[in-house]
């Protein structure tokens, strides 16, 4: 427990997130880390990870079309019945009773990025109503010089000028109760989160900071947790394909003194 | 017949999520803000997380408080989640001070520390008094379980005797409390994998044997 302590985390333990893309209600190309019936169910999948000692899921709706969003909230309101961890989802959410309309169908927590930056005030709007736990902001970050990144909105097509500090400051202000950050420059190589990124976004807000993009080894969960500063971690294909399981995970992060739940 | 368990609903936090976990583990649970069928209930839960006043606002409004004390008194089993835990208190020094259900005694206070807020998570829950020999809400759950903790604020008890648990966040804090035929806990049984739905099982029993 002192060990915690002089990481200022109290008994708080880390947490390791596994995220899931989903469209038109299925996984995106599927997971295999363990025997399951339907490689593609989110629910299933969702249900294998809470066994498996995930600490939370998210569920991350990258359909395209509007109308096909409804099975999302299906799948929320399956997952809800047999699922007992938290869930987040995000992706597409644009206004209040979108917002109202997950929570309801049983997720604990709603992630924002595009209509955050167009529309900052529904995350105060949003705060308000259902409270500063429940709203995420999910912030696409690419460095532009050393120690300056610039948020990127619509799936990391769009450059905004905004600065990644200074949004993640003011998006606590509107009432966001956690950050979800990720790295555009290390998302998908495998090669390490950007720590220093990281570390300057937890370092800069008061809420829980989960860091996201470049998962490739255990070592690189440790650091975005040690030296990042990271309250979380997300990660997809390093948990997917089964290169690590959750178990695994936790074992090196505690033998390594970080703090985690088995 | 499976005790029918009443999961107030009062516009705040995870409701569905409640009364599938008590579904599961073997309750008749139902959603409502009905007063006959949380008066017909075997027992009550009151869920919850969010701003206390918008709680007690609303609990007002749907004129809830007066059926919640009342099943209270009679003796009927009462499960209060995080928000539910923190509004059966006198006060809360939320946005200056609201004002609770004072049906415990004792304040509701936002942590002072250099942690971050709120504090979410998975935390250690260690009992106190625990009662040996089974009938307890924690009975099957080894001492330190970790346990998912969602809030800002935490209740402080004026009685000691009240507190069944506690937790470190840069301190010890109360992370549950048992008064007779209440019991309440700063953490999310529903959100909290296999020991929450131990809460659940062994709140579902109280209010078998209690019908």
């Amino acid at each position: 427990m002192r060990d915690f302590q002089k990481r200022g985390n109290g008994g708080l333990a880390k947490r390791i997130i596994p995220c899931l893309d989903v469209k038109n209600g299925r996984v995106v190309k599927g997971v295999n880390f363990v025997d399951l019936v339907d490689a593609g169910d989110p629910v299933e999948i969702a249900a294998a990870y809470a066994g498996a000692g995930a600490d939370e899921l998210v569920y991350l709706d990258i359909t395209a079309s509007v109308e096909k969003r409804q099975a999302m909230l299906e799948i929320v309101a399956k997952t809800a019945e047999q699922v007992f961890i938290p869930l987040t989802v995000g992706g597409g959410i644009r206004k209040l009773p979108d917002i109202s309309d997950l929570l309801k169908a049983g997720a604990d927590k709603v992630s924002m990025n595009t209509s955050a930056v167009e529309n900052p005030s529904l995350i105060r709007d949003a705060s308000r109503e259902f409270g500063a736990q429940c709203i995420i902001t999910a912030i696409d970050a690419k460095k532009t010089a050393p120690g300056k990144w610039e948020v990127y909105t619509y799936g990391g097509r769009k450059a905004t000028g905004l600065d990644v500090i200074n949004w993640a400051k003011q998006c606590v202000e509107l009432g966001s109760g956690e950050i979800l950050l990720t790295s555009m420059d290390k998302d998908g190589t495998q090669s390490g989160f950007d720590i220093e990124l990281t570390a300057a976004v937890s370092e800069a807000v008061t809420v829980p900071v989960i860091a996201s993009g470049g998962a490739g080894e255990l070592s690189h969960l440790k650091d975005a947790l040690d030296e990042g500063k990271a309250d979380a971690v997300l990660a997809a294909s390093i948990f997917h394909f089964g290169k690590f399981s959750i178990a695994e995970t936790k074992k090196y992060l505690r033998e390594n003194g970080i703090p985690v739940r088995i | 017949m499976k005790p029918s368990i009443a999961v107030i609903d009062y516009g705040l936090g995870n409701v569905r999520s409640v009364s599938k976990a008590l579904a599961l583990a073997g309750g008749d649970a139902r959603v409502s803000s009905e007063i006959k069928q949380i008066e017909n209930a075997d027992g009550i839960v009151l869920p919850g997380v969010g701003a206390f006043g918008k709680g007690m606002d609303n609990l007002e409004k749907a004129g809830l408080i007066p059926i919640i004390r009342s099943r209270i008194e009679a003796g009927k089993p009462f499960l209060g989640i995080c928000l539910g835990l923190q509004m059966l208190f006198s006060v809360s020094e939320e946005h200056g001070s609201s004002r609770g259900m004072d049906i415990i005694k004792g304040e509701v206070k936002l942590f002072k520390n250099d942690l971050k807020i709120p504090h979410m998570g998975w935390n250690r829950v260690k009992f106190k008094n625990r009662q040996e020999g089974g009938g307890g809400i924690f009975e099957g759950i080894s001492d330190g379980s970790y346990f998912y903790f969602v809030h800002s604020y935490y209740a402080a008890p004026e009685e000691g005797s009240l507190v069944s648990s506690t937790t470190d966040y840069g301190g010890e804090f109360t992370s549950s409390i048992v008064k007779e035929n209440i019991w309440a806990m700063q953490f999310h049984p529903e959100k909290s994998g296999e020991d929450g739905l131990r809460i659940m099982k062994n709140f579902i029993r109280t209010c078998g044997e209690k019908k």
